[in-house]
């Protein structure tokens, strides 16, 4: 239990790594790194597949990250209507690995351009969720 | 090593609320398969029944098929990969049969998305991502395109006027395939003006839901001699996955499982591009038609738009490409699609294409994905 609270259509409750959000409501966002082979995974993963180690380790990210590619959704799946438009993004972390989240409707369409520069932050949602977005840097 | 030859092929129209329950709608993919060839069901040794189960109601469909085909008491199987699980299929039964386990083996795609309301549609395109990760952030099959349609332009320059131009293309062939549920022509202005469905990608960029059934009936070499005159040889089949996530991909401006599948196939069969006299590729958004120009070698990374603009993928041109109006005017029933697409290659093969015919095609290559580059599949052909 507990990542229910992930997300603005949360489905599934159960993870090993639910902590994920207890540290996004104190405003980290978490990566987990290997303690075997120090690879860095995110989103966070409970278990290696390298090396088939589960001995995870907590580590925070800078949230610094750029925009790699991105699209405007007008047209969504059920539970998501009235949010539309909204900008679904992928961006690459300076640590090397990539998160998938929305930009932050303070951003003008006409602002983004693939390469810009982005800060990954916590995002509280009017139902006691919590998700995280991208805003500008 | 055994050969594996298609033997028959089968295909009801692509509509959008075809009226009919699903073992009705792949006995009639089935009947047209058995047409004008020397088999009867009891022939056939087993069965692979392909569709994505998600908009089914009947659960283990494999089962209710194989029954009102007459097909018991011979093993049946169900296969699945999304949008390409009757390729899935086909890799399958040629495995049966190089494995000299089964000689014949009959392949059923089918979907019928009508089968559910539209809201339950919509629920089930929203998982289709991660769904821990990404679905909650209201993610489904356009937008993830569209991610790949962004990059491919910053990273290449394509354009959107390039993107309509596969769709104008695709409704001008609709109109010579009677069994595409679109048969209609349209303009650039058109495809350029409509509405934006997941930037840059509109509605004329983007296939639809669609009900259909396709059926291909495989055999070894020697009993297809026996059961037709015009076998067409599995020359090559190569199949490939990528990660589910899109946090997980390295290439945004390619399918990289569609490249790998796309090598498999071509070392099997000895073959080139070059040597593809005519092609079907899985056109579930125009953007997804000018990466596999490029992922299968028709033209060098980041030409595809040019390969368009330049009508080299029209009947003519260097290399035919969904001349049959391909998925964004035949409509995308999900476990039907593969089988389709492998059908057109077929009779292309066999002389019998008709109108879209490519005259002396001797080689043709199938891509079919499921998913947003998830799974690939090429089958190249031969006669």
């Amino acid at each position: 239990m507990g990542f229910e609270k992930f997300g603005r259509i949360g489905y599934i409750s159960e993870t090993r790594v639910a902590d994920f959000v207890k540290y996004l409501e104190d405003g980290k966002i978490m990566a987990t790194k290997c303690a075997k082979c120090g690879k860095v995974y995110f989103p966070p993963r409970a278990d290696c597949p390298d090396d088939l180690s589960a001995n995870m380790k907590w580590e925070e990210l800078s949230g610094k990250c750029k925009l790699l590619t991105y699209t405007t959704a007008h047209f969504a799946p059920t539970g998501f209507e009235e949010d539309t438009p909204y900008t679904l993004a992928l961006a690459r972390y300076e640590e090397g690995v990539n998160v998938y989240a929305r930009l932050s409707k303070d951003i003008n369409e006409d602002e983004i351009h693939i390469g810009m520069d982005l800060r990954l932050s916590p995002l509280r949602l009017a139902n006691g969720k919590i998700t995280y977005e991208l805003k500008k840097a | 090593m055994l050969k594996v030859a298609i033997v028959g092929v089968g295909q009801t129209p692509f509509t959008r609320n075809c009226g009919v329950s699903i073992r009705e709608l792949c006995f009639e993919a089935f009947r047209e398969a058995l047409e004008n060839i020397n088999l009867t069901p009891k022939d056939i040794d087993a069965s692979i029944i392909c569709s994505a189960p998600e908009y089914d109601k009947q659960r283990s469909p494999a089962g209710l098929i194989a029954e009102y085909l007459g097909l018991n008491p011979q093993p049946t199987f169900y296969a699945e990969s999304i949008c390409s699980s009757s390729s899935t299929g086909v890799k399958i039964g040629s495995s049966f049969i190089k494995a000299g386990l089964h000689d014949v083996v009959v392949v059923i795609g089918f979907q019928k998305m009508s089968e559910i309301s539209s809201a339950d549609v919509q629920e089930r395109m929203g998982r289709g991502a991660d769904i821990q990760w990404e679905s909650p952030f209201g993610t489904m099959m356009p937008a993830g395109y569209a991610m790949f349609a962004r990059a491919h332009m910053q990273k290449y320059g394509t354009t959107e006027e390039q993107l309509a131009k596969v769709k104008v293309k695709s409704g001008k062939y609709s109109l010579l395939n009677p069994k595409a549920m679109y048969q209609r022509a349209v303009t650039l202005e058109e495809c350029l003006k409509a509405r934006v469905i997941a930037s840059p990608l509109k509605l004329f960029d983007c296939c639809a839901n669609a009900d259909g059934a396709s059926c291909i009936i495989l055999a070894s070499e020697e009993k297809a001699r026996k059961i037709t005159d015009t076998p067409v040889w599995v020359a090559g089949i190569g199949a490939a996955s990528d990660t589910l996530s899109t946090t997980g991909r390295t290439n945004l401006a390619g399918l990289t499982c569609a490249i790998e599948a796309a090598e498999q196939a071509y070392k099997m069969a000895h073959l080139e591009p070059k040597d593809v006299d005519v092609a079907e590729v899985h056109d579930c958004f125009t953007i997804a038609e000018i990466m596999a120009y490029e992922n299968l070698g028709f033209c060098k990374p980041g030409e595809g738009g040019k390969l368009i603009e330049e009508s080299q993928t029209y009947l003519g041109g260097k290399i035919p490409v969904n001349v049959d109006g391909g998925l964004l005017s035949k409509g995308h029933p999900i476990g039907a699609t593969g089988g389709s697409q492998i059908r057109t290659i077929v009779l292309q093969l066999q002389g019998r294409a008709g109108k879209i015919q490519v005259e002396g095609a001797e080689v043709g290559l199938v891509h079919n994905i499921g998913g947003v580059g998830l799974y690939g599949n090429v089958t190249i052909l031969r006669r």
